[in-house]
């Protein structure tokens, strides 16, 4: 028993982060119909600024406590109501998912750039003195101030939130917006200003997870706030997103649960090893398959929805003959000129870089094909990608296989794994599907891609001796070029295939809508499984192609965060079209390359200037960079048509 | 004299580029009872939405008792005394149905008459009594519109804007949700009653605003309002049906297009 309690005390503090994170996340979600990604940037918002004003400005505890938690926390709920989520309230799940991906992705890149020090060691305790031993349960168990503020902040937290919501008439109306804000105002009733207050109390709690969970680690990263984010999303999930008492219990089981078991197994098992680390995801993954609730979380309950003008058309590509041809000759000219210039005066190290764009532009090509064109979204994209580049590597090292014939297979299983991901998420869709491939994306991260026997550990496998015709491809040659520009080439060329086909038209059916596709014969379960299994298939091919270009691969290069970065950078650069895909592939790249030159400070830059391109997905669900090109193409179609002084084409614009 | 209830003046409207109203003006006056009539699609509950605020005009004025109410948003509307019941379901289906009544009457009646005014309602709807704990998304087509209605009975308004009530309802569901509507009007309330079924309305009406195309075709009298309808009707040679039709070319081509009213 002692021993028991021994094990579990140190997980309070984690259970109570989980806890606080998960009643949040489903607070903002029942009072605001978001599902907000960004509550763990929240969460590292507040913990970081907390720590920067204690340990580099020696403010008091209390005093750095209030800005960070009472002001800061609340404030940033309230500008992304203000500023973001209210203007998208009545838009699709994906609009509102890609919202909080990219203050996901954009915020941890932005602190360091604003205060200057990415580094914050040392975070202090709140209330009590993390040092300092105050209660002995039994005789060998000791509890420090660390545990014992965050339970009783965790518990005052939870019992002031649940007598808000029960017994105040802000509760009930909370509770009344989210099934219809217009209703709610017809009872005279500012809804908004009842969405605003759940925001800035969902900040406050975010804030104060964050402060809670600062001690614990040596440094305040942003990654943990994220993993810890979606281990908090499993508590969430078990509650079905609706009942809070159930989250928090949930969230505070997960993490006492998880280190009592650490103490317990040997630890040289894989259940060590594997299984405990991923506990909270295949909890999610347990809670998406069993919990009901989760499969009808995006139906539409606002009884006034049809108040909102209908969704404007899509806007038609139509280009008028001459600008058509015009821009096709300009697109071959440019992949002309580009495959002579690498080819001669490009210097080594931008072949290199534009070599690695082109295979994650292979990558966001199968993020085109899911997102864009079937309207699944798939936060698993780097995961798959991965398994396709370590099964190469291993058949490379162990079957004798070279290295594209290995990659061949490797596809072969990143489809399967897509398959598998498909088949086990038939009955989701929209939240619960974007759900369900981050816990798969987690699971693979955190159980199987640091494996010794699948990636040989944190160093990551070396498949520069397995190579096929080892000079041919050898860095100092262009034959990695050619390789790639021809793999890209038949994959974009597949891609467009694909999408003007019958299969094409299916997949736009299904993403304008799934009823009305079904009606028309459309056979759904079928369809959502060969796109993923496609989408699938090409991440393998980019990730093969990345793992030949960078010989070495290791599980940093495909872990979720990467995922969850390469749906941002997709949908700012336009996820419906495969010149999308190819301009974020190499964007990316020569960003990131070019931010080389600039300060240190800024590295962080790329991440948010596409977090903020991808701020913009709702309004232009096209992209910008493809809004930009197309507003360009109307502006030259109508000088033409004025330069022969004839009207213009009615079918010639891209307004709508 | 006491300004109007509700005065709409020259008021258009749109749903993003479909414009569903074209300069339409209707007055209630305190205590009247005005039936707003049309096919499918002429605009009918555009007026009652551009009357509570949920749709913004993009002419003309909204007005309010004589307060100039327009672009202000709906809930500053329902305060100053307008409820609207809309189409098809106006109660809160995932809340109980004493927390929808409650939402309700806690701001009108205070926080103190909140026990009476709930017993009230009960008293008047016996049927809302047995099910005070069941979510109001369970009860039956009827029981909700009754529900929408016994917010409005216990504290009475000073406008009720009902939108289809009785679509859907069976014929003697349609005379208990009439019979309460009645008890409205009894208790000082002005209504603006948005119906399908003319007979039905025009037998509580004191007068009628016929509505074709977005524009107001006929306002007057109830009691001649039947003829209008029949006369602005009759020339498409076109029952007004279920599917509510528009004909090929409309008589008068105004604007860019229209809407459909979602009536289903």
């Amino acid at each position: 028993m002692e021993q028991l309690l021994g094990f579990a005390v140190p997980g309070v503090p984690y259970g109570c982060a989980y806890a606080v994170f998960a009643v949040g996340l489903v607070l903002t979600y029942r009072a605001t119909g978001v599902f907000n990604f960004g509550f763990g940037a929240q969460a590292y918002a507040s913990a970081f600024v907390f720590t920067w004003l204690v340990e580099d400005h020696a403010w008091p505890t209390w005093g750095a406590f209030v800005l960070a938690v009472v002001v800061l926390g609340p404030g940033l709920g309230l500008v992304f109501d203000r500023f973001l989520f209210r203007r998208i309230a009545s838009t699709n799940t994906t609009a509102k998912i890609v919202t909080g991906l990219s203050l996901l992705v954009g915020i941890p890149a932005l602190l360091p750039m604003v205060f200057g020090n990415a580094n914050l060691v040392g975070a202090p305790s709140i209330m009590f003195n993390p040092n300092t031993v105050y209660v002995h349960l039994g005789a060998d168990v000791p509890v420090n101030g660390m545990y014992l503020s965050a339970a009783i902040l965790t518990v005052a937290m939870l019992v002031l939130l649940v007598l808000l919501l029960q017994t105040t008439t802000l509760g009930l109306e909370m509770r009344a917006a989210v099934e219809s804000r217009r209703l709610l105002e017809l009872e005279g009733v500012n809804a908004q200003r009842v969405t605003a207050t759940a925001w800035a109390v969902s900040g406050l709690m975010a804030g104060l997870a964050g402060v809670l969970l600062a001690p614990t680690e040596a440094t305040i990263q942003a990654p943990d706030y994220i993993t810890l984010m979606v281990a908090a999303i499993a508590a969430a999930a078990c509650a079905a997103l609706r009942s809070m008492p159930i989250a928090a219990v949930a969230g505070v089981l997960i993490g006492v649960v998880s280190l009592v078991a650490q103490g317990y197994l040997p630890t040289s098992s894989v259940w060590y090893s594997a299984v405990l680390p991923a506990l909270p995801f295949i909890v999610l993954v347990a809670a998406l398959w069993v919990v009901p609730g989760l499969r009808h979380l995006d139906e539409a309950t606002d009884p006034l929805s049809s108040v909102d003008p209908p969704p404007p058309p899509p806007v038609a590509r139509v280009r008028g003959r001459e600008i058509d041809r015009v821009v096709r000759t300009g697109w071959w000219l440019v992949l002309g000129a580009f495959a002579i210039s690498m080819l001669t005066w490009i210097p080594r190290a931008w072949e290199t870089v534009l070599n690695q764009g082109m295979a994650y532009s292979v990558i966001f090509l199968s993020i085109t094909l899911l997102t864009g064109i079937a309207g699944q979204l798939s936060l698993a994209q780097a995961t798959l990608a991965g398994v396709a580049a370590f099964t190469a590597g291993q058949l490379a090292m162990h079957a004798g296989l070279n290295f594209l014939a290995g990659g061949a297979l490797g596809v072969l299983a990143a489809a399967a794994v897509a398959m598998l991901l498909a088949l086990s998420s038939l009955r989701l869709r929209g939240l619960g599907l974007a759900l369900m491939t981050l816990a798969a994306a987690l699971l693979f991260d955190t159980a199987i891609f640091p494996a010794q026997s699948v990636s040989g550990g944190t160093g990551g496998l070396s498949i520069a001796s397995s190579w096929l015709g080892l000079p041919l491809l050898a860095p100092d040659g262009h034959a990695y070029f050619v390789l790639a520009l021809c793999v890209l080439a038949l994959c974009a060329a597949g891609v467009t295939m694909v999408q003007r086909g019958t299969i094409g038209r299916f997949l736009s059916a299904m993403r304008g809508s799934e009823i009305g596709a079904a009606g028309i014969g459309v056979n759904l379960p079928w369809q959502r499984v060969l796109v993923f299994a496609l989408s699938g298939a090409l991440a393998g091919v980019g990730g093969t192609l990345l793992a030949i270009q960078q010989t070495v691969i290791a599980p940093g290069q495909f872990n979720y965060q990467l995922s969850l970065a390469f749906v941002v950078i997709v949908v700012t650069a336009g996820v419906g079209t495969v010149e999308g895909a190819i301009q974020a592939g190499i964007g990316l790249v020569v960003i990131q390359e070019l931010l080389q030159y600039a300060p240190q400070r800024l590295q962080g830059l790329t991440f948010v200037l596409f977090a903020i391109g991808a701020l913009t997905y709702s309004a232009h669900p096209e992209g910008i960079v493809e809004l930009e090109k197309r507003r360009w193409t109307a502006r030259a179609e109508r000088a033409l048509a004025r330069l022969r002084s004839e009207p213009a084409p009615a079918t010639a614009s891209g307004r709508s | 004299m006491t300004p109007p209830v509700l005065e709409l003046d020259a008021v258009s409207a749109a749903y993003g580029p479909y414009r569903a109203l074209f300069g339409v003006s209707v007055t209630v006056l305190e205590g009247a009872t005005v039936a707003l009539l049309g096919s499918n699609g002429a605009g009918k509950s555009t007026v009652a939405r551009v009357a509570s605020g949920l749709v913004p005009v993009t002419a003309g004025r909204v007005l309010a008792g004589g307060v100039d109410v327009t672009g202000k948003p709906a809930w500053r509307i329902a305060r100053a005394g307008i409820a609207h019941v809309p189409e098809g379901r106006g109660v809160f289906s995932t809340l109980s149905v004493e927390e929808n009544l409650v939402l309700s009457l806690r701001r009108r009646a205070g926080p103190r008459a909140l026990r009476h005014s709930l017993e009230q309602a009960y008293l008047r709807f016996p049927a809302l009594a047995e099910r005070r704990h069941a979510r109001a998304g369970t009860l039956s087509g009827g029981q909700q519109r009754l529900l929408s209605l016994a917010k409005v009975l216990v504290v009475p308004r000073k406008l009720l804007i009902a939108d289809e009530l009785s679509l859907g309802l069976a014929p003697h569901v349609v005379d208990d949700v009439y019979r309460a509507l009645g008890d409205v009007q009894r208790a000082g309330t002005a209504l603006l009653i948005v119906e399908q079924s003319i007979d039905r309305v025009l037998s509580i009406a004191t007068s009628a605003v016929v509505l074709d195309h977005g524009s107001v075709a006929y306002a007057g009298p109830a009691t001649e309002a039947a003829d209008v309808v029949a006369h602005v009707l009759a020339p498409r040679g076109r029952p007004q049906g279920a599917d509510g039709a528009m004909p090929a070319e409309p008589r008068v081509p105004r604007g860019r297009g229209w809407r459909r009213s979602q009536t289903t």
